[in-house]
């Protein structure tokens, strides 16, 4: 069986349909549908408890959703053969046996999908740990060390896919920049990234494209670039209250920020040649990137996440 | 979603390449290998060896009627108390560990990977048996030597079978106790449980209460299965290991691995 593919392109990789998950009358995963392509980094974002998770184990079969499907490359995850040499899976890196030593995961891991033990030693060096770190029992791993570990572990196999749950937390900068090297290195051969972060600048540096989810529902999802046009533009002038007149006049909206700025949904070109006709000097004008994001984010999450509290059901 | 491509890069994109699966015996392997590579597998191993080491000295020092099935007994018995613990945290720890995170996505078919898990406890028990026969014997033949006493040989084979069979069940109740708790403390309280306070109590039930001595056979798993370590099992014997075996290991085993089964891997 093949998939429909939902943009027309042959390179879905992970595709999400109408998946939902309840649990009681809680919508913790609600119609969520969105794709993760090959070559490609895709971002998954969202504050704590929007459903990340819980979508994450759902597409690896841990979870059994409530309707909706959930396939790789056109398959259920469960139908794979040998899964993992197919998807590199992390999804909490503190989930290992505290008694096992780092080596020995590794080796259960290799031994599980079929793999020469000298996999096991590449993988090490591949994360940077040690012989003396290997050999340390997994409860004294620092929690960076655990992301290393598990890394190691969703890598062995060589997948083409790899579905990762919050892989920064606990790194340190430099282990942040590593593993957005790592990611970045295994979209660009052609390989499939889906990584979910809370944090909008850890995710915005490496991902190519960015899904957004906020209590159980996709809020946003689309290319980074698309998502920061959207984000409109931000001009700083000497007269603020001036230029918010004159795009209205030409009714466009738009805000005085706190600081005296002003951000408007219109795109630059056009915003220009309003303050030209208007006679306004513009001291900056520019596609609101980054900040704009980040607003996005806040807008399009908080009120979700606010809501629940009044809307049936959220008791269960 | 057309003006997309300006970042996927030159490689082509990578698809997947797994074709066979993989195969029952490596998946036995590897739960064997995780029975014991942790700290309390391991302890386990080496309590279970010195036990059994030590029984076999006492039994040749303090036992007057040095037998096989003295030594036998002697070894078996701590080995029967410790073991099923193993088989218990095979099962648990997945989850107590929370290990079953990346069983279960390296696996993730449930019955494949709980039905190896089943078939690595079998033979641990199995082996276990084994050693416990051979040190026997090994204490036997030196012990009786030391001592001056005769060599006595007084385990038959169709017991010697029935004691694999008592065995086998007590590391099958490790197992259902795992499956259907699915937490390593919980679990070894209800073996204990099982093990400790339940005889002992339908015990004292059956001592106090005449109604119930004769009930006792038919619903007291413990005595029923103990009954298997002695030589001839009659007819009536069977009968009360079957029916105290459905209510005490069967009917919860059913139920563990239904629920096992749809539920969720956190």
């Amino acid at each position: 069986m093949r998939r429909v593919a939902l943009h027309g392109e042959d390179q879905d990789m992970i595709s999400i349909e109408n998946l939902s998950k309840t649990y009681g009358g809680f919508e913790a995963v609600d119609d969520v549908t969105f794709t993760a392509r090959a070559g490609r980094v895709t971002g998954f974002l969202g504050p704590n408890g929007a459903g990340k998770s819980t979508t994450m184990r759902i597409m690896v079969g841990l979870t059994p959703p409530t309707s909706g499907t959930a396939l790789i490359d056109g398959r259920p995850f469960a139908e794979l053969p040998n899964p993992g040499l197919d998807v590199g899976v992390l999804l909490d890196a503190s989930a290992q046996h505290a008694g096992r030593t780092g080596r020995e995961i590794l080796a259960l891991a290799a031994r599980t999908i079929g793999l020469p033990r000298i996999r096991v030693e590449e993988m090490l060096h591949r994360v940077s740990l040690s012989d003396s770190e290997a050999e340390r029992r997994v409860k004294n791993y620092s929690l960076g060390m655990r992301q290393r570990l598990g890394i190691a572990a969703a890598l062995i196999g060589d997948p083409a896919v790899l579905i990762l749950d919050e892989p920064a937390n606990g790194l340190d900068p430099a282990g942040i920049r590593w593993m957005r090297d790592l990611l970045r290195e295994y979209a660009d051969q052609g390989g499939t990234v889906l990584l979910s972060s809370h944090l909008l600048h850890e995710i915005e540096v490496v991902a190519d494209d960015l899904v957004v989810i906020g209590n159980g529902r996709i809020v946003a999802s689309g290319t980074k670039e698309d998502l920061l046009a959207a984000a409109g533009t931000f001009i700083r002038t000497r007269d603020a209250a001036g230029l918010a007149r004159a795009l209205s006049a030409a009714g466009i909206s738009s805000s005085v920020t706190s600081e005296g700025a002003v951000r408007t949904d219109a795109d630059p070109e056009q915003v220009g040649l309003i303050a030209l006709e208007a006679r306004i000097a513009l001291t900056e004008l520019r596609a609101a990137d980054g900040a704009g994001l980040e607003e996005m984010f806040l807008e399009l999450t908080a009120e979700p996440q606010r809501d629940p509290i009044s809307s049936e059901g959220a008791a269960a | 979603m057309t003006t997309t491509m300006e970042r996927t890069s030159a490689a082509p994109a990578r698809s997947l390449r797994s074709t066979e699966q993989i195969p029952t015996r490596r998946i036995i392997g590897v739960e064997l290998q995780k029975m014991f590579d942790t700290r309390s597998g391991f302890w386990l191993l080496v309590g279970g060896a010195i036990v059994s080491v030590i029984a076999t000295i006492i039994t040749a020092f303090a036992d007057p009627h040095l037998s096989y099935g003295a030594f036998a007994a002697a070894i078996g018995a701590p080995l029967s108390i410790i073991l099923p613990m193993t088989g218990i945290l095979a099962v648990t720890s997945e989850w107590s560990q929370r290990t079953g995170l990346t069983t279960f996505t390296m696996v993730p078919h449930r019955g494949r990977v709980i039905a190896a898990k089943l078939a690595a406890t079998m033979l641990v028990g199995l082996a276990s048996i084994a050693i416990a026969f051979s040190v026997g014997a090994l204490g036997n033949v030196i012990g009786s030597a030391i001592t001056g006493h005769r060599t006595v040989w007084d385990i038959s084979i169709g017991n010697a079978l029935t004691i694999f069979l008592a065995d086998g069940l007590g590391m099958l109740m490790g197992f259902m106790l795992g499956v259907l708790i699915r937490s390593s403390s919980g679990a070894i309280v209800a073996y204990f449980v099982y093990a400790l306070v339940l005889p002992a109590a339908f015990g004292a039930l059956a001592a106090f209460q005449a109604w119930f001595r004769h009930a006792q056979g038919w619903v007291d798993f413990h005595d029923a299965s103990t009954r298997l370590y002695d030589s001839g099992m009659g007819g009536s014997d069977w009968a009360h290991l079957a029916v105290a075996g459905l209510i005490w290991l069967m009917i919860p085993l059913a139920i563990g691995l239904f629920t096992l089964s749809r539920s969720e891997v956190k």
